[in-house]
């Protein structure tokens, strides 16, 4: 079968922004400072999988290669990976871990409001399925900010930094590169920039309730989907792909 | 003739098929069960992650299998998204009869403890023992329970 490059690629950036934090959030199971955060995040980290299974094996379809889900995710090396670079940060402390969702999970309860209308039916389908639950993480991870922005001076300290880290990351997710660009001409990727001034406005609106001023500005970070990456994706790799790499026939 | 009465069979074994993390409600009263055929059966997940999707689709099949429906496929379609409003209601009364309070009905807005019945309850934490429930507490008797989320 042919394939289509521009719906793999798109495919493969939703997918991968999904699969790399699901697998971030998943490191905090067992460590959460309660019971009640460690299942939010493990449960935040389920539908993120979720949303790359069907993602991802829907890339591999439109590769026509015969891959599946599975195989590009613990079969590709960090350099193939599209996702952006927020979310291969690292957990950090709760409060770095939010400051991520808070930013990544608003951007896109937005991307995929927008995906809905998307003419490629798998994309707008597993949008409008995910677009509730990611309404959740992002209303989850802005209580958050707010409880701790709004909190002892430790707890503060700690967002005003977690926030400080991430900021650099925020262009990336509103880059329209030549692909994204064609994607949206073609109907079945999102113009990111058409909610740019939604997405400043609500940062800005939890960022005040939370006390807290917005970051300085900061040299934008590029690249993630094109495959230039920090050195923590490759780390965060070995973990998730060393079970399926070592033993490629095992099931559970 | 014959469609009828063997879509009545498949949604007899259908009903009989309890979910695997909540087995009070069956398949059917959960509303992940879409559509019936002859030749299909077409179901949901509820959330995009939920890990019992697949063990769902596993149980499904093998009811079909032990009551003579080899034949007939099992189909999963995530269009349009399933929402709370597709449990029965008599899988409400029974989500409610295990101790769960179902997901509130539009214009509700007091969660009903499903011990006591007081509606002074608080939320405790938004995500519970599976993506699809929060954590509720009740402060008259005191009993935490779950609460199937709106969704």
């Amino acid at each position: 079968m042919a394939g289509d490059p521009l719906r793999f690629e798109t495919l493969l950036r939703l997918g991968d922004d999904s699969l790399i934090l699901g697998q971030r959030l998943g490191e905090w199971c067992g460590h959460a400072p309660s019971v009640e955060v460690d299942l939010s995040l493990a449960n935040m980290g389920l539908d993120l999988i979720g949303q790359a299974t069907h993602f991802l094996n829907a890339a591999g379809v439109a590769e026509g290669k015969g891959r599946d889900g599975d195989a590009l995710a613990f079969h590709r090396d960090v350099l193939d990976f599209r996702n952006c670079w927020m979310v291969e940060q690292p957990n950090g402390d709760f409060a770095q871990t939010m400051a991520r969702q808070f930013l990544f999970s608003t951007w896109q309860h937005m991307l995929f409001g927008h995906l809905t209308g998307s003419s490629d039916e798998t994309i707008a389908a597993v949008a409008a399925k995910a677009v509730k639950e990611v309404a959740y993480h992002a209303e989850l991870s802005a209580e958050w900010v707010i409880r701790l922005g709004d909190g002892t001076e430790e707890s503060r300290a700690r967002m005003a930094a977690g926030l400080d880290w991430m900021w650099r990351f925020v262009p990336e997710l509103f880059e329209m590169d030549e692909m994204a660009t064609e994607a949206a001409a073609r109907g079945i990727g999102a113009d990111v920039s058409r909610f740019r001034g939604d997405y400043d406005a609500r940062i800005a609106a939890v960022l005040a309730e939370a006390t807290l001023e917005a970051p300085n500005d900061q040299r934008p970070i590029l690249g993630g989907r094109r495959g230039h990456h920090g050195e923590h994706l490759g780390h965060l790799l070995a973990v998730m792909q060393f079970l399926p790499r070592t033993y490629p026939d095992a099931t559970w | 003739m014959v469609t009828t009465l063997s879509t009545d069979a498949l949604w007899q074994v259908l009903e009989g098929v309890p979910d695997p993390e909540i087995p009070a409600v069956s398949v059917v009263d959960l509303g992940i069960v879409r559509a019936v055929s002859p030749e299909r059966v077409t179901i949901t997940p509820t959330y995009t992650g939920c890990p019992a999707t697949q063990v769902i689709e596993r149980d499904i099949r093998d009811a079909l299998d032990a009551a003579g429906f080899r034949d007939v496929r099992i189909e999963t379609t995530l269009s349009p998204p399933w929402t709370t409003d597709w449990i029965s209601e008599s899988g409400k009364a029974k989500l409610k009869a295990y101790g769960i309070a179902p997901p509130l009905a539009a214009g509700e807005r007091a969660v009903e403890c499903p011990q006591c019945g007081s509606t002074r309850t608080e939320e405790i934490s938004r995500f519970g023992s599976t993506p699809c429930k929060a954590q509720w507490r009740c402060r008259d008797c005191l009993e935490p329970f779950d609460l199937f989320k709106c969704h």
